[in-house]
């Protein structure tokens, strides 16, 4: 039963590592620039939830201030965009990388001055909900997110395999002065990745706070998101989930089964394995050009 | 504006275009090698460390600036070049002089060890990779505690050379000259590597890939030989900052310290020695500005500015933001514009620098 219970939490986990692994995805599949900032967006997005639910501040009820708290990630991407990446539109990847790092710094030095250092907590309706499955514990919030998780996936993978919208920016990345010559507004495009992405940061964000505490270094986090990203392959959205539930559940099991100290050493052995044996990802999305 | 009559080819690769050039860089190293006699203690140690940040820095730039290839984990093999230069001596009883070499070749080999089998990786996921061997060297610090003395740190010895010591609190001025010399040799070093084939197959590389292997550049070889010197030079600032610090753990080295090394020299702007410099000055200095406003200006109107940790990293992000967005060639790329505009004037055009606009195109289809 210890497994199951062990199969159960690394899954949980796993599906916000791949939610925050979806933003990642979307921003690259979107406009090929790789968002750093997108764990520290994450981390944002819980504290804003919590600002708007926890009665210590404004009290609004959760159902309501989850739809809030969207609105405001959502525009907060859009501003990003706007003022930030707009300005750099075709420039290589790597200033790009370089300007959100340092945009992820920002949020979470602001972070850390509106809201303190000290860990917060959400007040969901879900605390302290717990599920009986085969005498292993899960907890509403758990279940809550990797409902919601496998929702966002199937919705954004619709959305860019069967939209018209979703095709054209997957276009205006693949080639922006292709896709400018044949009518897709380039500029238009990314900011809409942006505002989709902030309000996927925001969700992410929301549903970590529901599971645990919440500091201005949860931005950090990232990084593991970005391994999950990587070993499903940069650009694959169910690659991102696959890869988050991989590291989701790599870590509770080598936490259990290996001596101490090796077990988060594990997710990124994971890691440069994938980089070395298939240096894009478990699901490639890197083909040969056709002439 | 001079104008050199160059009657052979050599002017093109020669270190220094004239003797005015030469007079400017001379006197710079005669200047810095005087400052122990102007500058108190604590002034001195500052300096020592930019030498050392820029150190760093031209390591990384032999890899970012001049091959091309991105990396986020530049602070672990640091922790290789301190640790095991600390270990040689204490464990092995080397002399420094000994110890330092082998300590950048150590770091070197790691260095290897990942370009190797990663040579086909590009731009951002090499960027990931090197993100988490950073995260890895941090943790196998941690695990290695007999060696490394694990979460309690370990601590340096004096440098000896020659019996003459060396130590940071005892007499700065030392070892102040004695990370001048070992800078302005790496220096030396690094521009010669540039004006050599070597350097200009960095370029190549870097510039395109394709070209590269059709001029006959083997690029695997060449990216796998930048990373070794990239971290050969690293591994030698690692090891001076462990000597500098005296004290340090795993923590010292890590992630947040990779990455302020690349936006130090991104700042500092890519692809010049002078780059690597001016990006450890900005790193130096802006502690040293933010406490002085501190105590002249701020606790004056009552704003505390210990309430807010993290101050300088959100500064530096900030003024790396307006040099990515304003001056994409960072503090160098300035200063050869005002540089130009002096030497031409009044003929100065404002595009002179532009370049061509450019459109990104996917990695996914080659």
């Amino acid at each position: 039963m210890e497994i199951l219970q062990l199969l159960l939490s690394g899954f949980a986990s796993g599906c916000v590592y791949g939610l925050i692994a979806l933003g990642f995805v979307l921003i690259y599949k979107a406009t090929e620039a790789v968002n750093f900032a997108q764990g520290d967006m994450m981390m944002f997005g819980a504290f804003i939830t919590i600002w708007l639910t926890n009665s210590d501040y404004n009290g609004l009820p959760f159902w309501l201030s989850v739809p809030i708290m969207m609105l405001i990630m959502g525009s907060f991407g859009y501003l990003i965009e706007r003022i930030f990446l707009r300005q750099v539109i075709g420039q290589s990847q790597i200033a790009i990388a370089i300007l959100t790092i340092a945009l992820g710094f920002i949020l979470r030095f602001v972070a850390g001055a509106i809201w303190g250092h000290e860990p917060h907590y959400l007040e969901s309706p879900m605390v302290g909900k717990n599920i009986y499955f085969y005498q292993a514990v899960l907890g509403m919030a758990e279940i809550f997110v990797i409902l919601v998780t496998i929702f966002l996936t199937f919705i954004l993978y619709v959305f860019f395999a069967r939209t018209k919208l979703g095709v054209s920016m997957v276009a205006a990345s693949q080639n922006q002065l292709a896709a400018f010559y044949v009518g897709i507004p380039v500029n238009k495009m990314q900011s809409f990745a942006w505002v989709i992405a902030g309000i996927l940061a925001g969700i992410a964000g929301m549903l970590f706070s529901a599971k645990g505490s919440v500091d201005p270094i949860t931005g950090l986090l990232g990084i593991k998101a970005f391994a999950a990203a990587v070993i499903g392959g940069f650009g694959s959205l169910p690659g991102a989930l696959v890869g988050g539930l991989i590291i989701g559940l790599i870590e509770p099991f080598s936490g259990r089964y290996l001596p101490s100290g090796f077990s988060h050493l594990v997710p990124y052995i994971v890691l440069v394995l994938v980089l070395i044996l298939r240096p894009h990802g478990l699901f490639s999305q890197v083909s040969i050009k056709k002439v | 504006m001079r104008i050199t009559f160059k009657t052979s080819y050599d002017p093109d690769i020669n270190l220094f275009k004239d003797s005015i050039h030469k007079f400017q860089y001379i006197f710079l190293l005669f200047f810095s090698a005087i400052l122990p006699f102007f500058l108190d203690d604590y002034y001195l140690g500052e300096i020592a460390l930019i030498l050392i940040w820029s150190i760093a820095g031209m390591g990384l730039m032999v890899l970012v600036g001049h091959s091309g290839q991105v990396s986020l984990g530049h602070a672990a093999f640091m922790a290789v070049g301190a640790y095991s230069v600390i270990i040689l001596q204490i464990k092995l009883g080397l002399p420094f002089l000994i110890a330092l070499p082998i300590a950048g070749f150590l770091s070197s080999l790691l260095g290897i060890l990942i370009a190797i089998p990663t040579a086909k990786l590009h731009g951002i996921y090499l960027a990931i990779l090197t993100l988490a061997v950073s995260i890895l060297v941090e943790d196998i610090i941690v695990l290695a505690e007999p060696l490394t003395g694990g979460v309690n740190g370990i601590f340096a010895p004096d440098i000896e050379i020659f019996s003459v010591n060396f130590n940071r609190y005892g007499n700065i001025d030392r070892l102040y000259w004695l990370i001048l010399f070992f800078t302005t040799l790496l220096v030396i070093i690094y521009k010669n590597i540039l004006r050599s084939p070597l350097g200009r197959s960095f370029a190549a590389v870097r510039d395109s890939e394709i070209s590269a292997l059709a001029i006959g550049v083997n690029v695997a070889r060449v990216r796998t030989v930048a990373f070794a010197i990239s971290c050969f030079i690293t591994g030698i600032a690692g090891a001076f900052f462990g000597h500098f610090v005296t004290v340090f753990n795993y923590e010292t080295f890590n992630v947040v310290l990779s990455i302020n090394l690349l936006l130090m020299i991104v700042i500092g702007g890519l692809g010049s020695i002078h780059g690597a410099f001016f990006g450890a000055i900005i790193v130096g200095v802006l502690p040293i500005l933010i406490s002085l406003s501190r105590d002249r200006f701020l606790d004056g109107l009552g704003i505390n500015l210990m309430n807010f940790p993290g101050l300088e990293t959100g500064l530096f992000s900030l003024i790396l933001i307006l040099f990515i967005l304003f001056e994409p060639f960072g503090i160098y790329g300035r200063w050869l514009k005002i540089r130009t505009y002096f030497q031409l004037f009044p003929l100065y055009r404002k595009d002179m620098f532009k370049r061509q606009k450019s459109y990104l195109k996917t990695e996914r289809v080659r």
